[in-house]
């Protein structure tokens, strides 16, 4: 176990460098002039170019920006974004919203789609499968830049349920909303992987030994269908966190959440390399730890998978 | 890894998820709000220091924080407000600045004449690299303040300029400083309305030139409202009223300024009573927005321009009439109803009608749709059969692109594309190479509100964003003896035979004026818009 862990971790930091070294290099090749975003339509001066260009380092070749940002990144300095904002506090600032918004869509996603799921796989056919399957096709139907809008406009200000945006310092009744936005992202997959688990594991031969045995029903299902169930499910948990994390681009944007994905979107637009990069890394290394918890958390699932 | 209770532990992960996400529970509405003060949704500024900002955000904060030396009436005649009176010599060319005496900063240092001259001197300083240093150029030795990179973008740094300080900023007394221009200009007051022509307190600077490196996230300045905290960065400023403030005082006690990323969201919050102010209903809502605001929807005045210049150095373009039948074959109205949806103005002129000596349509005839008359002028004119309109797609531009293409291949039987190019660089690259992209589409906003802000820059031959080649010595001599002329009536007589040396040239074609589509709350009255786009924070006031 221990052994697997720094293995692991070894691997991890090999998966770091690669990855900001691709991000690196495509954004080389797509950033073209990001000082003149700065200035708007307007021609900018030799010497203000000059003045960015030497504190970005934005004149010298590829390898040496890389460098002067792996410097920085193994002395904990993120540098400063096009705006002059150290990128390390815009991080300090950005994350917390984020983890809680995230954190909240997986648990209403994860809770509904494993209590309907459940449901839908034991009576497959039945009418509450059927409902389940139409709405789940409804959500994925739709793409979230009309979901959101939508909810706001309906949920938030015509039946005011909700409040309209959040800010950076949201409650939880605040990032309720875009929660369940977020979260219907990932349901319905969540859900259809359940149902058909559980649908699966119903049949399995353990199942009819543990009935034959006399079990209960309630044991046979929740002990023994559901914790091999649960199995490909907690993959797709790990994995959604990440699509979680992407869709909060759309999300913050409409909800006006100052997050990580309202701040990479911005990044993005205005061509602010060294923004990308920052929020990237950290997006990485989060893509990478939940990951590895992911695969710990099989070996509680199912005893027969050990990590030597 | 205990293998017992699965359920137990994701139970676990759950409540400590809720509990992560509810820990700051308490409402963001908080109870920071002062009585009386009001919300405007702004974007997040790029910079508060006043000789950076080049941006209507941080215009927008600044206006609220600093107090202008002069400010402009509703016909754009500047006024005097920090300043007690701005004089010239015959010339033009030496200007005295009296500021009134008794104005401090927030800090409680009294205002003088070195808090501008500092200011001035760090914006102007070449190596500090603000964005606004171009605000600066017309005084006397800017040029020393600059300095050229040897060989462009390669290893060689750029040597230190000659010097530190403006040679054109004389401190006279506390209260006087003169300001003397490289060569003479009439408009110069007006141009000293600019954000970047605010004063800096002492305690902005840790040492002779250079700025704290926190100044900008609580400027200190002499103006009718006070930094309450720092700025919250993508969240909100919040600013307060300072006590016994000399000059007018606003009617609200405290602004907060909230920051929004997206439009749509912040009209989201306009709708449902979270926001006071929105100064850009976002085009998408603008259907919406007359039944959502009712009477608490306003339009005014702002000074964008769009335009489509004519590529002067190709010779398909060179006959007059073929640009004068290009325009005329334009429905200029029908783009701006169906397109913008009234949020911009059809333009008929040169310069933007709101600016004080400007005529709202010069351009006459040429400026009106008739086809009828396009299609005989093209076909006279031997016009070319194919044209093409270069914009950058990353502006939206496209819409209304592809109707002006119909309209021309409608009105002059010929053909019309559209063409895409990523960035506007990329556009300006292009033409500035002599390649032939066609029409290009190009805008403009004014930083001071005279005729030469329009004129200089846009036609004159060597006008920093004349990319479409348009070179007439008789328009450039025009507008130089009206920028030295010794008054502004005389100043905007020449300007306006400059313009009419434009209709007769027409080497672009005036396109749209821009509005200002902005909606407020049931909360508060009496909100006016400026040329700038920026709410007047004097005449706000809360709804009884």
């Amino acid at each position: 176990m221990f052994r697997y862990i720094v293995r692991r971790l070894l691997q991890m930091v090999i998966t770091f460098f690669g990855a900001t070294f691709v991000v690196y290099a495509l954004l080389f090749a797509y950033v073209d002039d990001p000082y003149q975003v700065l200035v708007g339509d307007r021609p900018i001066s030799d010497i203000q170019r000059a003045t960015l260009e030497a504190r970005f380092h934005l004149g010298d070749g590829f390898f040496t920006q890389y460098w002067h940002y792996l410097k920085g990144l193994l002395t904990g300095d993120l540098g400063e974004s096009m705006t002059g904002r150290p990128i390390g506090d815009m991080l300090a600032q950005a994350w917390p919203v984020t983890i809680k918004l995230a954190l909240l869509s997986i648990v209403i996603a994860a809770v509904i789609a494993v209590g309907a799921g459940v449901l839908s796989g034991i009576r497959r056919g039945g009418a509450f499968d059927t409902v389940t399957l139409v709405l789940t096709l409804v959500v994925l139907a739709l793409p979230i830049v009309v979901l959101a809008p939508m909810a706001q406009l309906v949920l938030g200000i015509q039946l005011g349920w909700f409040p309209v945006t959040s800010g950076r310092d949201a409650g939880l009744y605040e990032l309720l909303l875009p929660a369940l936005v977020l979260g219907s992202l990932v349901v319905a997959t969540e859900l259809r992987v359940t149902r058909s688990s559980v649908a699966e594991n119903l049949r399995a031969d353990y199942v009819r030994t543990a009935r034959a045995k006399g079990l209960a029903p309630k044991r046979v299902i929740g002990v023994h269908v559901l914790r091999n169930s649960m199995i490909p499910v907690i993959t797709l948990i790990g994995v959604d966190i990440g699509v979680l994390m992407s869709g909060a681009i759309v999300t913050e944007g409409v909800f006006n959440i100052p997050g990580v994905g309202f701040n990479l979107f911005r990044a993005i637009r205005s061509e602010d390399g060294p923004l990308v990069i920052g929020f990237v890394s950290v997006l990485v290394i989060v893509f990478l730890v939940i990951n590895l918890i992911v695969d710990l958390l099989y070996a509680a699932l199912d005893p027969r998978i050990r990590y030597e | 890894m205990p293998g017992k209770s699965p359920w137990k532990m994701v139970a676990i992960t759950a409540v400590i998820a809720l509990l992560a996400a509810g820990c700051s529970g308490s409402s963001s509405d908080d109870t920071e709000v002062l009585p009386n003060s009001i919300s405007i949704g702004i974007g997040e500024p790029p910079s508060l220091i006043p000789s950076n900002a080049v941006q209507v955000n941080a215009s927008q904060v600044l206006a609220s924080l600093f107090y202008p030396l002069v400010r402009f009436d509703p016909t754009n005649k500047p006024y005097m407000v920090a300043a007690q009176s701005i004089t010239h010599d015959k010339s033009n060319k030496v200007w005295t600045v009296r500021l009134k005496p008794g104005f401090t900063f927030s800090n409680g240092e009294p205002v003088t004449a070195d808090n501008y001259i500092d200011a001035w001197n760090y914006g102007a300083y070449g190596p500090n690299g603000q964005a606004a240093s171009y605000f600066y150029s017309r005084i006397d030795g800017f040029a020393e303040l600059q300095s050229e990179d040897p060989d462009g973008d390669g290893p060689e740094k750029a040597p230190q300029p000659q010097a530190d300080k403006l040679r054109g900023l004389k401190k006279v007394n506390n209260l006087t400083f003169t300001v003397t221009l490289s060569e003479p200009f009439a408009g110069w007051m007006a141009v000293m309305g600019y954000d970047a022509f605010y004063p800096l307190p002492k305690a902005a600077f840790s040492s002779d030139g250079v700025l704290n490196k926190d100044f900008g996230e609580a400027p200190i300045g002499n103006g009718p409202f006070k930094m309450k905290g720092t700025w919250q960065h993508d969240d909100k400023i919040v600013v307060e009223k300072v006590a016994d403030f000399k000059g007018t005082i606003p009617k609200v006690n405290g602004i907060t300024w909230k920051i929004y990323q997206e439009l749509g969201a912040q009209y989201a919050d306009l709708i449902a009573g979270n926001l006071d102010i929105q100064t850009t209903i976002p085009i998408e809502n603008l259907a919406s927005a007359s039944g959502d605001l009712g009477d608490r929807l306003g339009r005014s005045d702002s000074s964008s321009f769009s335009f489509v210049g004519f590529p002067m150095y190709l010779d398909k373009y060179k006959n007059v009439n073929v640009r004068r039948a290009i325009s005329m074959a334009i429905n200029r109205e029908e783009m701006t109803d169906q397109i913008f949806l009234g949020s911009e103005k059809p333009a008929t002129s040169f310069v933007s009608p709101a600016v004080e000596g400007a005529r709202s349509n010069s351009c006459g005839q040429w400026c009106e749709y008739n086809p009828t008359r396009a299609k005989q002028l093209y076909t006279a004119a031997n016009g070319p059969r194919d044209i093409k309109i270069t914009y950058n797609v990353d502006g939206g531009h496209k819409a209304w692109i592809d109707a002006m293409c119909n309209q021309i291949k409608a009105s002059l039987a010929i053909n019309c594309t559209g063409s895409g190019l990523p960035k506007l660089r990329d556009v300006i690259a292009k033409a500035s190479a002599g390649e032939d992209i066609g029409l290009i589409r190009l805008g403009w906003s004014m930083d001071y509100p005279l005729m030469e802000n329009y004129l200089g820059p846009l036609y004159t031959s060597d006008g920093s964003s004349n990319y479409y080649g348009y070179k007439n010595s008789t328009f450039d001599s025009l507008v130089r003896q009206g920028s030295v002329a010794n008054n502004t009536k005389q100043a905007e007589q020449l300007w306006n035979e400059a313009e009419n040396q434009l209709v007769r040239d027409m080497p672009v074609l005036p396109l749209r004026f821009g509005q200002n589509v902005f909606g407020w709350s049931e909360r508060v009255t009496d909100v006016t818009m400026d040329l700038y786009s920026k709410v007047d924070i004097y005449s706000v006031d809360i709804a009884s």
